[in-house]
């Protein structure tokens, strides 16, 4: 099958390469650039361990062609890492608080997590629920993961208020 | 020094040894996207598996034409039984003793089967493949039920035919797998006979599946210059899979190496041996490549591991005052088109003989009929002691079916049946010596803690507003106390392919007083890297954050038969225990020697040996593992390490006391879970943070069984329920809110007391929820519904009970 030429940020840097027009953005993603955090698990867009920030919205990268990526700007969990190479707060409340256990669907987890406080970064219990509802995990049964994300908020709009 | 002013309780503190929620050591890296699970694994030059799989269930397999697809660009190689016949891998043996096709040998007996295997240059081209592939099917007829399965004149296994002894016994029927019975039959009906109350029961708890996140996988590597064999794999017991893999390939154990790297949860899913890993140790072979094998979810879902699936009749008596005399059960258990379920030898229905629960019953009998239907092959424990969620399920249904032909309150039912704090250890009428437990005081706390009075006041209010028509919803109170059987297990009666059930640890430690841990087990999200360095600390007072520990490696663990079955704890932890014993036994020697005083004269003081009545004279760990690396004593091996292989005297038997309150709408069948009260015991707690967690889990898993999870067929063997839009996985969204508490009765036998606790809330929560739909609806007379309680069903149960007017 020919390939096709893509162009897209990952993570801040610029990156190009060939892909067949039917590759999925996490098989590029994970095999063609090696970045393997967020992954695989249904295949369906059912469970969430592929979402990828696009452009600023979530997206299950299990179900977007590269090419529709074309020029996007996309972050995986590994680009929300402190510019210094620590832990976000949002992935130290996720350690903090036990909101992860085989670590598989942390990735997407804590990727939806991050878009879910840009757009409301004082939410309610419920509305972190409904919020997440498209991350499936298999550990945890959510409720640390819900504890993580309210605390992560609090620490981030307290970080706002220091700085204001 | 600083630590000469550090009192013992601030130097324990600083160890982050047992009892403290430790933060766990695995987050650094999986919080940022940085674990390695089997699909990150990428080599040069590395092909990729996918399996043409059966779209019948039950099918004659005419031909199979491989020549389109060896023509589909990237396609290399086309396995089918004909190419695995001559290495003799066409079948292989199944951890319950039978034996099952790697790849379709003239017929498939379920839909999803492996048919052939395709290797490619990436997984498109293995998939373009995979379309390519012609198979001729004759179709058979299907047997989905197990009840018609042992009428049906239709043989699923002529493999078998004319064989009248199984690996488990003789067989009655060629459809039959074994019968296994325990305990006194003549007794109890003897008893059933004369007994004033009897309640029967068929209860069935329906076919399920582990599903966990990460599918299985693997990567096989052929070093064809060196003869070594890299198998990384999402194996819950890597050492077993080197042994088997060892086994039925020839190849020499000590030129295979598996490695299990982070798994993305198991749950009894990655357990067994599957096609894939067989084809691809195959297919790297034949090219000289690593190949690559993932499920995708539909494989996943269809061919690997489901659960449960038993049908258990039941009888329970009592007297007229409560006291329960005899409990029967007869199981006919659905095994699919292959035996292969994940049990000790001597257990082919697993631990279903704890089926007597937590009650002190005098007299029981259990019978298993295993049956071949045209199903997935399995029956793994997901998440669960082999079988044991299915024995608590059963016999927190009969409480409750006893309970309402007693008309009494089930809560005190249990109460006045519960084997007594004073009679631990206790000997079940069906076999197994219960190490400890204080049912009352936790089934009193759990009471006190929802106020249950209180409840069954608002329920009864609840039942006058809907007769009245203030409202449409009713209010179900599920009770269960749960007993498992955990930690297999002692090697006299526990085995895996004669593999004893024993698991270990080894510890070293460096001259600077920091160690590295190896383990026979491998966690899969149970955080053993950060608990298990909890138990080391506390034992030998180095600092848990100075420990590294390891698991998953065969060429540097120690041999040990894995994680499943709730046994990290119980015997694995027991090993690192002992192991550390060892250490500190030689460090005492050590630091004797040091002080100048005899080894008698010195003791243990948290981190450290204090000559006795001085306690200004002392040897902290850390000098005396600098000392054990200059000849500390002369004579004595310079070094400072141990190994354990600890073989268990004894199941360890945790317990727990779980109470849900459900509000049912009877007209939409919709259910909301108000309150979920979980009290465990799983003896000595080692990191509380992570118990609770495990807890939240579970619970979760059993909220998904009960309420609406289920592996479905159709009668023509179709797999209805092979995605995540059919297979019910909750979201945060349905998830209810969890309530935990605990008590803590240790186990005499463990070296640290701990008993187990991953399983538990599985094992717990199913007949919790069950219980709870089933008790909103006892007043209009409901004695039995079978799960999964989705809300067509329940709202089925409401209209066949004339509640929807």
């Amino acid at each position: 099958m020919s390939k096709m030429h893509v162009k897209l940020t990952v993570n801040g840097t610029a990156v190009e390469g060939l892909a067949e027009p039917r590759t999925l953005l996490i098989h590029f993603l994970r095999e063609s650039l090696g970045v393997t955090g967020p992954h695989v698990g249904c295949e369906t867009s059912h469970c969430g361990a592929c979402t990828v920030d696009m452009d600023g919205r979530s997206v299950k990268s299990c179900t977007v062609f590269v090419a529709q990526a074309q020029g996007a700007d996309v972050t995986t969990v590994e680009g929300l890492v402190n510019a210094d190479g620590s832990l976000s707060v949002l992935q130290e409340m996720f350690r903090e608080h036990h909101g992860l256990q085989c670590g598989f669907c942390t990735p997407g987890m804590i990727t939806r997590a991050h878009r879910l406080l840009q757009e409301n970064p004082t939410p309610t219990e419920e509305e972190v629920r409904f919020g997440m509802a498209g991350n499936l995990c298999r550990c945890t049964g959510y409720q640390n993961i819900v504890k993580a994300i309210l605390a992560a908020a609090d620490v981030m709009n307290a970080q706002k208020e220091a700085a204001e | 020094m600083k630590d000469e002013v550090q009192s013992p309780e601030e130097r324990s503190a600083g160890l982050k040894g047992m009892g403290c929620s430790r933060k766990r050591v695995e987050d650094v890296r999986f919080t940022q996207g940085k674990g390695n699970y089997v699909d990150d694994i990428k080599s040069d030059g590395m092909l990729f598996g996918d399996f043409v799989r059966s779209p019948y269930a039950h099918a004659k397999v005419v031909s199979i034409n491989t020549a389109e697809a060896l023509k589909v660009p990237g396609v290399l190689a086309v396995l089918t039984a004909k190419d695995l016949e001559p290495l003799g891998l066409h079948w292989m043996p199944t951890l319950a003793g039978d034996k099952q096709m790697v790849l379709a040998d003239g017929k498939v007996l379920f839909q999803g089967q492996e048919v052939a295997f395709v290797v490619a240059t990436d997984r498109y081209a293995a998939a373009d493949g995979v379309e390519a592939v012609e198979v001729e099917y004759e179709e058979l007829p299907v047997l989905t039920d197990p009840f018609e399965a042992l009428k049906s004149d239709v043989v699923l296994r002529e493999d078998l035919a004319g064989q009248s002894e199984g690996a488990h016994g003789p067989r009655k029927h060629h459809n039959h797998i074994f019968t296994w019975e325990q305990g006194d039959k003549d007794a109890t009906e003897a008893v059933m006979a004369e007994a004033d109350v009897v309640a029967e029961e068929m209860v069935y708890y329906h076919r399920t599946h582990p599903c966990p996140l990460e599918t299985c996988g693997c990567v096989a590597s052929m070093d064809k210059v060196t003869g070594k064999l890299t198998l990384y794999g999402t194996f819950q017991a890597p050492h077993a899979i080197r042994t088997v893999v060892s086994l039925i390939s020839g190849i020499a154990e000590h030129n295979i190496r598996v490695i299990s790297p982070d798994i993305g949860g198991g749950f009894g899913n990655k357990v067994g041996a599957y096609s894939g890993y067989v084809c691809s140790v195959v297919a790297s072979i034949v090219t000289g490549k690593p190949v690559k094998w993932v499920e995708d979810r539909m494989d996943n879902l269809m061919s690997t591991a489901f659960a449960r699936d038993y049908w258990m009749q039941g009888k329970i008596s009592a007297t007229k005052e409560g006291k329960i005399t005899g409990l029967w059960c007869h199981t006919t258990a659905d095994h699919g088109g292959f035996d292969a379920c994940a049990d000790p030898t001597k257990f082919p229905a697993g631990f279903m003989n704890i089926c007597t629960g937590s009650y002190d019953i005098p007299s029981a009998y259990l019978a298993v009929d295993g049956v071949y239907t045209n199903k997935a092959p399995g029956g793994v424990a997901y998440r669960c002691s082999f079988r044991v969620t299915e024995a608590a399920y059963f016999i927190e249904r009969m409480i409750e079916v006893l309970a309402i032909k007693l008309n009494m309150d089930a809560a005190e039912l249990r109460r006045i049946n519960f084997i007594r704090k004073d009679q631990f250890p206790y000997q079940s009428a069906l076999g197994w010596e219960y190490d400890s437990g204080d049912y009352h005081t936790a089934w009193d706390k759990a009471l006190a803690a929802v106020g249950y009075d209180d409840l069954r006041r608002e329920q009864a209010q609840r039942l006058e507003d809907f007769k009245a028509g203030k409202t449409r919803k009713l209010m179900g109170i599920g009770l269960t106390h749960f007993t498992e059987i955990v930690g297999a297990g002692p090697v006299k009666n526990c085995d895996i392919l004669g593999l004893g059930m024993f698991d270990s640890c080894e510890i070293r430690i460096h001259p600077t007083g920091s160690a590295i841990a190896r383990l026979g087990t491998i966690s899969q999200g149970q955080g053993h890297a950060t608990t298990f360095a909890q138990i080391i600390a506390s034992e030998i007072g180095l600092p848990a954050d100075d420990i590294t520990l390891e698991e998953g490696d065969t060429d540097t663990a120690p041999y040990g038969l894995g994680t499943y079955g709730s046994r990290s704890t119980p015997v694995a932890g027991a090993a690192t225990a002992m192991a550390a014993r060892k250490i500190r036994a030689k460090a005492q020697m050590i630091a004797a020697y040091l002080l100048e005083v005899h080894d008698g004269d010195v003791e243990w003081d948290v981190d450290r040996f204090v000559v006795k009545g001085d306690e200004s004279r002392f040897k902290t760990m850390k000098e005396i593992a600098f000392a054990s690396y200059n000849q500390a004593i002369p004579g004595l091996e310079p070094g400072l390490e141990a190994v354990s292989y600890y073989d268990p005297p004894n199941m360890t038997y945790p317990f727990g006391a779980y109470i849900c309150v459900m509000e049912i709408d009877v007209d939409t069948g919709e259910h909301e879970v108000r309150q979920f009260y979980a009290l465990d015991d799983c003896g000595t707690r080692i990191n509380p943070m992570i118990i609770e967690g495990q807890v939240h889990g579970g619970a979760t898993e059993g909220y998904a069984i009960a309420m609406g999870q289920e592996i479905a067929y159709d009668d023509m063997g179709n797999h209805k329920t092979a995605t995540l839009m059919d297979f019910f996985l909750p979201t945060s969204w349905e998830t209810p809110t969890y309530q935990t508490d605990h008590t803590v009765t240790p186990s005499p036998h463990h070296p640290i007391g701990a008993k187990g606790v991953g399983e538990s809330p599985n094992v717990g929560s199913v007949p919790c929820f069950s219980n709870a739909v089933h008790d909103a609806f006892r007043p209009f007379g409901l004695t039995q519904s079978h799960m999964p309680h989705d809300h067509w069903r329940v709202w089925k149960i409401a209209r066949d009970m004339g509640l929807h007017g």
